[in-house]
């Protein structure tokens, strides 16, 4: 018997937009696309098992072994960096980390960087590389009004078009990393379940090929 | 010992079947204190699993700190190059902090360690252990294998900076192809050597379908030595009958500052971290100023706290079947041998049907047969 592969998606456009790669990648549940309340679908057939998670905690589940592989976006990975093997780069959700401050923001080499983000670890890794003191104010969303209140001088943020930004008069100052979704695997799982989790990575890299 | 197996816990269980394991092949139980100076593991953080320790000061006033890590220990504690080889296993309590808590947590470590004159029978020896180790805990095990040399031999032929050889060993570790044939292409290293690079990350094969794909990839003489060393290990490993289980992956890459050569892992189906690690940590013994080889692992038996350990049950290890050919003394001379060897075995020309069984073995005139293994 095929062993059964967990495959956790990110709630939300992205994970449908993965969930599509999967289906058009020969793995489908078409449980999936009903309207209801369950919380996982399966294809017994194909040996596969969906489940929808809060986008950042697709690595929790992954890495943990919850999952046997799953959808995370690169800022997650970053962000938390977890313990997985990083398998293939789906080319989708791509947006950027960047600095972005008011438009007429000038940075003050003289005192301490106030940063407001929702990702201190990547924040922290940036300045640090740039030797750049920083005060880390840790938010959970809106984080544009910061430098507005003026409770922060820039923030760290995914970007995408730039739009949020502009109609708040703040604009991305400097690039930090490109991201994109990633298909994740649990180190683990990759083992006991080479064959199966190797199929699937071959069928998405067919797909982003077709894709491109 | 007149205690079920099952009042016992899983690392509990593991332990005293663990220790019976090493005591077969000599190997003596070492005892080292709970407490170990700060100074030691201040100078060599890097080996621990956890830079976090806990110390206090004893009543003198020196800094001492609550063992983290035991093989440090044990390095610490054995004599300067006497010319011997020392064949230790331990059990200890370990505190660490895990990764995601702040506060010290407990751990029960049982390992082994081979110290003195390492040769391809000791370091064959180690792997075994490490392999029945796992197949004490569960049949549905795997170790993986790396040798240094292969990744390193390779980035030395890519000719990268420092700085990017820390990056693609850290891609090398996560087996992120996209990303470091990227990084490749950013520093111009030969598309030759990205494909080598590539191929060498994705790998994941039992050894013997892995060499002859491995030696497509090498360049320079440290990969040809590590190649060398892998292919003797691996003719070894399957005279002991453990090749299958055996897989070579690269991306386990430990601190070169400590590890030279093997480095393994081992893996239980349904645990989600890995329960073993092990390596070839001459490079640290030279730290220590000890002028000896040492290979050895440990094995993490908190692990198994959530592990559903089904041990099968059996009515005789072996069953022995021979046909009219066979004279009596043959008979007699194999059921002897494998009683000497511990084994129950049951002899008969027609067994019963519902007998469990770990091998049913057929003695014929041409020899001894495997017919079936239930372990």
């Amino acid at each position: 018997m095929k062993p059964m592969i967990n495959i956790a998606l990110p709630k939300g456009r992205l994970g449908e937009k993965a969930y599509g790669m999967f289906e058009k990648a020969g793995f489908e549940c078409p449980s999936i696309r009903e309207e209801s309340r369950k919380l996982i679908f399966e294809n017994t057939e194909l040996g596969v098992r969906y489940f929808w998670v809060k986008p950042s905690d697709v690595v929790i589940y992954v890495e943990r072994g919850a999952a046997d592989i799953g959808i995370a976006g690169k800022d997650i990975i970053l962000e938390y960096s977890p313990d997985i093997y990083e398998l293939a780069d789906l080319g989708i959700g791509k947006c950027r980390m960047a600095v972005a401050a008011k438009k007429d923001f000038c940075d003050p080499r003289d005192r301490t960087l106030r940063v407001a983000t929702k990702f201190p670890n990547i924040a922290r890794s940036y300045y640090a590389s740039l030797s750049r003191e920083i005060d880390i104010i840790k938010l959970n969303g809106s984080i544009e009004l910061a430098p507005i209140l003026g409770l922060s001088d820039v923030i760290v943020d995914i970007v995408e078009t730039g739009k949020t930004l502009y109609e708040n008069d703040l604009e991305p100052k400097n690039d930090i990393v490109s991201i994109s979704a990633r298909l994740i695997a649990n180190k683990v799982s990759y083992k006991f379940k080479n064959e199966s989790i190797r199929a699937i990575c071959e069928q998405m890299n067919r797909v982003l090929q077709e894709n491109k | 010992m007149n205690v079920s197996a099952n009042v016992l816990k899983n690392d509990e269980r593991a332990i005293y079947q663990l220790r019976a394991l090493y005591k077969k092949y000599g190997y003596s139980h070492y005892k080292v204190s709970k407490f170990e100076e700060y100074d030691l593991y201040s100078r060599h953080k890097n080996f621990l699993v956890s830079q976090n320790v806990l110390t206090f000061t004893d009543t003198n006033g020196k800094l001492l700190a609550l063992k983290p890590d035991v093989t440090l220990s044990i390095i610490k504690h054995i004599p300067q190059n006497d010319g011997g080889t020392h064949k230790l296993c331990y059990n200890e309590n370990v505190y660490r902090t895990s990764a995601d808590s702040d506060g010290f947590r407990e751990i029960m470590q049982t390992g082994l360690e081979c110290i003195g004159e390492i040769d391809l029978y000791a370091e064959c020896e180690v792997l075994m252990l490490a392999m029945r180790s796992l197949e004490t805990i569960s049949a549905d095990y795997i170790l993986d294998l790396s040798h240094m040399g292969m990744v390193e031999g390779l980035l030395e032929e890519a000719m990268v900076d420092e700085e990017t050889r820390a990056e693609m060993i850290s891609l090398i570790e996560s087996k992120n192809v996209n990303a470091l044939v990227s990084v490749c292409k950013q520093r111009g290293v030969s598309l030759e050597m990205q494909l080598k690079l590539s191929q060498l990350t994705e790998m994941y094969l039992p050894i013997e379908r892995a060499l002859p794909l491995l030696s497509t990839l090498i360049v320079g003489e440290k990969m040809q030595v590590a190649y060398e060393k892998l292919s003797k290990i691996h003719a070894v490993m399957r005279e002991y009958g453990l090749s299958d289980r055996l897989y070579l992956d690269f991306s386990i890459v430990n601190d070169a500052t400590y590890y030279d050569s093997l480095s393994f892992q081992g893996f239980i189906n349904g645990i989600s971290e890995s329960v073993l690690s092990g390596g070839r940590y001459d490079r640290l013994m030279k730290q220590l100023s000890k002028n000896m080889g040492a290979i050895g692992f440990a094995v993490y038996l908190d692990r198994l706290e959530r592990f559903e350990w089904v041990e099968k049950q059996y009515d005789t290890d072996v069953v022995l079947l021979y046909d009219d050919d066979v004279t009596l003394e043959m008979i007699l001379k194999t059921q002897n041998e494998l009683i000497t060897n511990g084994f129950s075995v049951l002899t008969t020309k027609s067994p019963d049907q519902s007998l469990r069984f770990r091998k049913l073995l057929k003695l014929t005139e041409g020899g001894l047969q495997t017919l079936e293994t239930n372990d």
